[in-house]
């Protein structure tokens, strides 16, 4: 047995029958850190002794009797990326500017995970507040791609993704805004799952754009999927949008049976664009669901073309007051200045990375008086046309099954001259965000040469977690996918 | 020629609720500074604002004590401005669809009664508070978050003393709801004026000029009254007025420029997807309007035109509610309002200054003094043994009746001893006695005195002139 290669579900096996401890999974972990991840770079900072701290109070728990029914992540190792509040952990989300920054609090995910049993631990890296889709934009260095060094694991959730997939973890909580979990799960080879938005509490989650952020789990298979979204989901009186809905058991829930199941093929997302060997894969994919009992239909979603600029308008407007904040005068770095002007302009041009600016002035603009109505209420209005496509293709079917993004894992550099083209890679994600509802991604295959996972993604009702994670469920239990490690 | 002010305010004032508008710290004055703060209130790093609902409770309870309407849809909106105060570097406010809209504030000025319109009375978090000290500066947020009400008139203001008035007859009315404690002293009302001038006749408005951040109403004043000046000086000297924001310094006694339209901030309005709207429902609003309370003025008036009082009187009460509703309560059933008013205002709020009482904390009730006056006006008790009665009443509480039984102070009406009391007194004065009969009438007086004294001051007065006059005059 290698420690650090198992499930959250078989891990869980072996502390509830004592075999391993939480601490030996820990050490497991930490040790395949320094082994691996000076390659990979996943980890922008770790509290080993706060690590094991945790892991040795789960395992004082296990002896006196405590039980996964109760807390079901006892003693799993679980990883945080870099924009979650901890309390007097660093919180950076990438950025140079908030310096040597420590959480005064904790976030509710934090505290959930905390009353699950979870050992938290470690800052995984992300796109600098997770604006970006490659994690090349990270004031500490990019994240490799585990499957090949030389790529991008995928952004902004990409130490998530890497770390999962590196074994260096056995889940990883991240943050999905247009793609953030499920494009780096799928360029990674791990599964994500982006919730319905006001299922999980954002509280403590430094935002990027409000009201398209959500957390969500990513892990090596579907079930961990599933038990890590049952630990954090639920009401949070402290997030005002956050929605006082029952928390399903997503584990009890998943089941191999298909029948009755709809699957909607979008055919505004199965245009040019798909590399063809992901579309061969992801073609195999959905003749594998008709093999499982599951009826597939094309349907439309007609406002999908303006996805990404719709996306791009609103959330920079809402990230143009929500970064606002970082302006040296209450926390993080501060260059003075001759008067507060200064001050902010010194601080701010000198902490925040280039994608980060960019975003900054774009929102700026977007709601700048005289363009507000052109840019922000246009967008909105579009949001809302999008949202009604959703509705009604999901009235028809149970889910809609797309790729998750059009070519698999991309070479570093590839694609930071081109803005644009590094953001055209949320095309089939970032729908999901603007209309609130949820998505995951599973590996779906590999392309040959060089191997490179290929992500399969399905997108459900709002609250239709149990089921979309039913589905995916069936489709992983079918095919050897999660089974593929990569070797390091 | 001559020329009119158009002025309009806009009044802030902190709402008066135990908690901050988006966090738990305390909302209150005074403390060391940063002490009153949390994560939230700080804007540290992924906090989340979640509403105070008392706040939207007294927003929407000012709409109804201003005649607002209160909308079925109402949001929050961030207003975006970098200054050290300002904690997120945004405000969060409501922009187009605040919580209040269209209402009015009725009030007197000089002898008429004036309406100023109101725009709107919108809901937003105070911003902490900038000290500078030589080398360097710091700010506090324990103000931070703190619940504030802007409540902005239409510009139907001509004066500086119109608009002296009008402050102060919002503040009344917000003190009357319990919105806020409007205490000046501890910063809790802040005004900003527009003001414009135009020659007389005209229709259409002037140049504004804003002047920012005033905390006292005679500093509002004193402002009108010097800008409304300079902006006619200035276009009278052919000059013209630019839009501008002011600044008033109350020590030069003289506004300044802040900022003109150019600098004029661009807040970037837009709807704060942090918090869901407001969708109050009837069922919210109707709890709401349990709190509505009778107004300063509407109260003034109906004192005076129900209970037939002074209006100086009723003022009284409008100033004092529960020394008011003591004497609505004293007045129910008795027809000498007037007499039981002159008890409460002259005697029960003396002694309750005096003392330091609340009137929760009397010994009796308001029908005591109704009682007392009643026995009185029969002639039971003199007023001077009423005065007794009311002491020991204040003192040791029990009712009137009982009192003047105890004590032995009903008057002599009897008419039998009355006469004997009178007939002694006219045979053991019999010079002032001579004069009465020969028409120098203010000679009873003395014979009165007699009497009264011989009585030890039982005898009913009243009747003692009556007798002696029958006696003398025939």
């Amino acid at each position: 047995m290698i420690l650090h290669e198992l499930t959250i579900g078989e891990l869980t096996a072996k502390l509830a029958s004592k075999e391993v401890s939480s601490r030996e999974a820990m050490l497991a972990c930490l040790d395949r850190i320094d082994a691996v991840d000076n390659r990979i770079n996943a980890f922008i900072s770790l509290d080993r002794e706060d690590a094991l701290g945790q892991a040795e109070a789960a395992d004082a728990a296990l002896a006196k009797g405590a039980s996964h029914n109760e807390q079901s992540l006892l003693g799993v190792p679980v990883s945080l990326k870099d924009i979650f509040c901890v309390k007097n952990q660093p919180a950076n989300c990438a950025s140079k500017i908030l310096g040597d920054f420590l959480s005064p609090y904790d976030g509710s995910v934090v505290q959930k995970l905390k009353q699950a049993g979870a050992v938290i631990f470690g800052r995984v890296n992300m796109d600098e507040f997770a604006m970006g889709s490659s994690t090349e934009n990270s004031a500490f260095g990019r994240t490799c791609n585990p499957w090949d060094l030389e790529r991008v694991p995928g952004g902004s959730s990409g130490g998530c993704a890497a770390s999962v997939v590196a074994q260096e973890c056995f889940g990883s909580i991240g943050t999905d805004t247009g793609g953030s979990i499920r494009q780096p799960s799928a360029l990674c080879g791990c599964v994500g799952i982006k919730p319905t938005y006001g299922r999980v509490s954002r509280f403590g989650v430094i935002a990027f754009a409000s009201s398209l952020d959500q957390v969500g789990p990513m892990a090596r298979n579907v079930h961990d999927t599933a038990a890590l979204l049952g630990a954090i989901a639920g009401h949070d009186p402290k997030d005002s949008t956050s929605v006082p809905a029952e928390v399903p058991d997503y584990v009890g829930g998943l089941d191999v049976n298909l029948d009755g199941i709809k699957l909607g093929l979008p055919k505004e997302f199965l245009g040019a664009g798909i590399d063809p060997e992901v579309q061969s894969i992801f073609d195999a994919a959905v003749r594998q669901y008709e093999a499982l009992g599951a009826e597939i239909q094309e349907i439309s979603l007609p406002h999908t073309e303006y996805g990404v600029a719709t996306y791009y308008i609103l959330a920079t407007a809402e990230a143009s007051a929500n970064l606002a904040r970082f302006d040296g005068v209450r926390y993080g770095d501060r260059v003075e200045g001759d008067d507060p002007f200064a001050l902010y302009c010194n601080t701010r041009g000198k902490g925040f990375g280039d994608e980060v600016k960019r975003r900054i002035i774009l929102g700026t603009y977007v709601l700048s008086s005289g363009y507000y109505d052109a840019y922000y209420i246009r967008a909105q209005k579009v949001r809302s046309l999008i949202k009604q496509d959703f509705d009604q293709a999901l009235e028809k079917v149970d889910a809609l099954i797309t790729p998750t993004v059009p070519y698999t894992a991309f070479k570093a550099g590839e694609k930071t001259d081109d803005p644009l083209q590094m953001y055209l890679s949320d095309i089939f994600t970032i729908s999901c965000n603007l209309t609130g509802t949820c998505g995951v991604s599973l590996p779906c295959g590999f392309t040959s040469s060089p191997k490179l996972p290929v992500g399969l993604q399905l997108l459900g009702k709002p609250f239709g977690e149990q089921e979309l994670l039913k589905i995916a469920y069936a489709y992983e239990q079918a095919t050897p996918w999660h089974k593929e490690r990569v070797m390091l | 020629m001559e020329y009119e002010a158009v002025i309009g305010l806009e009044t802030h004032c902190q709402l008066k609720t135990k908690s901050k508008m988006f966090c738990g710290c305390a909302n209150e004055f005074g403390a060391d500074p940063n002490t009153n703060v949390c994560p939230v209130c700080l804007g540290m790093p992924g906090v989340l604002p979640v509403p105070n609902e008392l706040a939207l409770q007294l927003t929407a309870l000012t709409g109804y004590l201003l005649n607002c309407e209160v909308p079925e849809f109402a949001k929050f909106d961030r207003k975006n401005y970098f200054y050290p105060d300002v904690c997120k570097d945004y405000q969060i406010t409501q922009f187009d669809f605040p919580s209040t809209t269209t209402g009015y504030v009725d009030f007197e000025f000089g002898s008429k009664i004036e309406r100023v319109r109101i725009t709107r009375a919108h809901l937003e978090e105070d911003v902490g508070k900038n000290n500078h000290f030589d080398q360097h500066s710091g700010v506090d947020f324990n103000r931070a978050g703190v619940p504030l009400l802007e409540i902005v008139s239409e510009p139907d203001i001509s004066s500086a003393d119109m608009a002296y008035d009008y402050l102060n007859a919002l503040k009344d009315i917000l003190i009357y709801g319990g919105i806020s404690d409007c205490d000046m002293e501890k910063g809790m009302v802040r005004c900003d004026v527009n003001i414009s001038v135009r020659p007389k006749g005209v229709t259409e408005l002037g140049t504004k000029v804003e002047i920012k951040n005033m905390n006292t109403f005679s500093g509002v004043r004193r402002a009108i009254n010097y800008e409304v000046p300079r902006q006619i000086e200035t276009l009278e000297s052919g000059g013209t007025l630019v839009q501008e924001t002011r600044r008033w310094d109350d020590d030069a006694g003289m506004t300044e420029t802040m900022r003109s339209k150019e600098h004029a901030h661009d807040y970037r309005y837009f709807p704060e997807p942090d918090l869901m709207p407001l969708r109050p429902s009837e069922a919210w609003l109707e709890e709401v309007r349990k709190h509505v309370v009778e107004l300063p003025l509407a109260r003034k008036q109906r004192f005076i035109q129900d209970y037939n009082i002074p209006a100086q009187d009723a003022e009284v009460f409008v100033g004092n509610v529960s020394l008011g509703d003591f004497f609505e309560k004293a007045v129910d059933g008795s027809k000498n309002a007037k007499t039981i008013a002159n008890w409460v205002i002259n005697n029960l709020q003396a002694r309750l200054v005096e003392s330091e009482l609340t009137i929760d904390e009397l010994k009796f009730g308001p029908e005591a003094i109704r009682e007392l006056v009643e026995i009185i006006d029969v002639g039971e008790i003199s007023n001077k043994g009423g005065q007794e009665v009311f002491t020991e009443l204040f003192n040791n509480g029990g009712s009137p009746k009982a009192i003047v039984d105890a004590r032995g102070l009903a008057q002599v009406s009897d008419s039998g001893e009355l006469d004997k009391w009178c007939r002694d007194a006219i045979d053991a004065n019999p010079g002032p006695a001579d004069d009465v009969r020969n028409g120098r009438e203010n000679a009873i007086n003395f014979l009165k005195g007699q009497v009264m004294k011989a009585s030890r001051g039982k005898a009913n007065p009243q009747m003692v002139g009556e007798t002696l006059f029958k006696l003398l005059k025939g």
